[in-house]
């Protein structure tokens, strides 16, 4: 079972102290290229969600049969054919959803966020702990990647909820500068999601500064990860 | 991770991790291959749902009785279509009686590149319908070739080729109304509807010269 306490650390620990995106900075390559707009990166980090808590809750309730050494490419074994299960469920059971979410589900194959918590938190944590790390690791990236989606395309084209219409097709995306916008590439492109994902750091840093400050306390040292990006 | 590591050779540590890794393969496989197996025919199902639907967009179900998807020929790669590969032509008939020819084509010369359309052309050598299944056009200006982003909903650009025919109008007639021809199209934006006027005229010459032997094919049945 778990502990109220335990919830409340893995909670916090995924949707902001370890935060994916913003502390651990992993998987950068899907969320570059996807957060061009808002609807996209919260898509891919529903997608996301999903995968890492079938793939955390398969590693926990399994890790007492995997041997330390081999564990890396067992891993990798059961995250992809996992994957893979839930790209073909999705496709034969929730077609409708599959159509918005299916473009991003290869995606995460390639996303070492799935597999740095495998190896960090449920080869180490019972499958129920393990579950919530994955779900609440996915929240966090959730929030970052429409956060740095929102930014992106309020800047890059002056519009929000751009590609809405593909998820409810009765909704419109919102323009919230004038027609005559003329955009801004930067923001749309790689470079400008680098600038602004340092941007969000920042200001996650001096959050976590001021916070430190009124509790007369350090501030927390930086998370070191390993380098997968 | 196990309980106290006990004393082992290397070779034997090496066989005990093989067999192990060799289970958790056997065992992911199997999972992997029982989810294909039990989800394949609902994927099948709703990919041959999908193309209905986009068949269904160029040609009334009410036309036909056959079983489109199972009366095909497979189309090897025709230039005269822009068709680099090999694609599927669908065959609509009543009481065995042709009715229609149903094909993708592509439209090389695009703005921004190739746009794919799926044609149907009657028996009679009218245009039952054309869509756009796939483009790159400016979004905003080029786009409106896919009904979808038209802005005109009650009467779509796309839908102005259905009911021409090569015997009611002639070939200088298949162009924008900007070089000569009778198809409207929108300002600041010729060149995407030349191309797919370009293809579409293209595509009904095919089927004219065509569609007798197609029809007699005798086809792959799935």
């Amino acid at each position: 079972m778990i502990t109220r306490d335990e919830f409340k650390t893995i909670a916090g620990n995924g949707v902001w102290k370890q935060n994916t995106s913003i502390v651990q900075i992993l998987g950068l390559c899907p969320l570059l290229a996807v957060t061009t707009n808002m609807v996209n990166g919260v898509m891919l980090s529903l997608a996301t969600i999903i995968v890492m808590a079938v793939a955390n809750v398969a590693v926990a309730s399994l890790r007492n049969f995997i041997p330390h050494e081999i564990r890396i490419p067992v891993f990798i074994l059961i995250v992809a054919a996992l994957v893979t299960v839930v790209d073909l469920l999705f496709n034969a059971n929730l077609h409708e959803l599959y159509l918005v979410l299916g473009i991003f589900i290869p995606l995460i194959v390639t996303n070492c966020i799935v597999l740095a918590r495998v190896e960090a938190f449920a080869a180490k944590n019972p499958p129920l702990q393990s579950t919530f790390d994955g779900i609440f690791m996915g929240v966090g990236m959730l929030w970052t990647l429409a956060l740095l989606g929102a930014m992106r395309e309020f800047l890059g084209s002056g519009t929000l909820f751009g590609g809405i219409d593909m998820v409810f097709p009765s909704l419109q995306p919102i323009q919230i500068l004038p027609e005559s916008y003329p955009g801004f590439l930067l923001a749309l492109l790689p470079p400008g999601a680098f600038i602004l994902l340092g941007c969000l750091i920042a200001w996650k840093n001096w959050m976590d500064a001021r916070a430190a400050q009124r509790a007369n306390r350090q501030p927390p040292a930086p998370v070191a990860t390993a380098g997968c990006h | 991770m196990t309980s106290a590591p006990k004393e082992f050779s290397a070779p034997g540590m090496a066989a005990r991790t093989a067999a192990t890794l060799f289970i958790f393969v056997i065992v992911f496989t199997g999972l992997l291959s029982g989810a294909y197996l039990w989800t394949k025919p609902a994927i099948e199902a709703s990919a041959a749902e999908e193309k209905m639907k986009l068949v269904n967009e160029v040609l009334p179900s009410s036309e036909y009785d056959n079983l489109l998807l199972d009366d095909t020929v497979t189309l090897p790669p025709t230039p005269e279509l822009g068709l680099a590969e090999p694609t599927t032509l669908y065959r609509a008939r009543k009481d065995g009686q042709p009715v229609a020819l149903v094909f993708e084509a592509v439209a090389p010369d695009g703005y921004a590149g190739k746009i794919k359309l799926i044609v149907a052309v009657r028996a009679d050598g009218q245009v039952a319908g054309v869509r756009v299944t796939q483009h790159k056009e400016t979004p905003g200006l080029g786009d409106y070739v896919e009904v979808k982003k038209d802005k005109n909903k009650a009467h779509p650009w796309i839908t102005q080729f259905t009911g021409m025919s090569l015997a009611q109008v002639a070939d200088s007639e298949w162009k924008v109304k900007k070089d000569g021809g009778r198809l409207d199209y929108y300002a600041g934006a010729t060149v995407t509807p030349r191309a797919v006027s370009k293809a579409v005229l293209k595509a009904v010459k095919w089927a004219e010269a065509n569609r007798n032997q197609l029809f007699a094919n005798a086809g792959a049945t799935k």
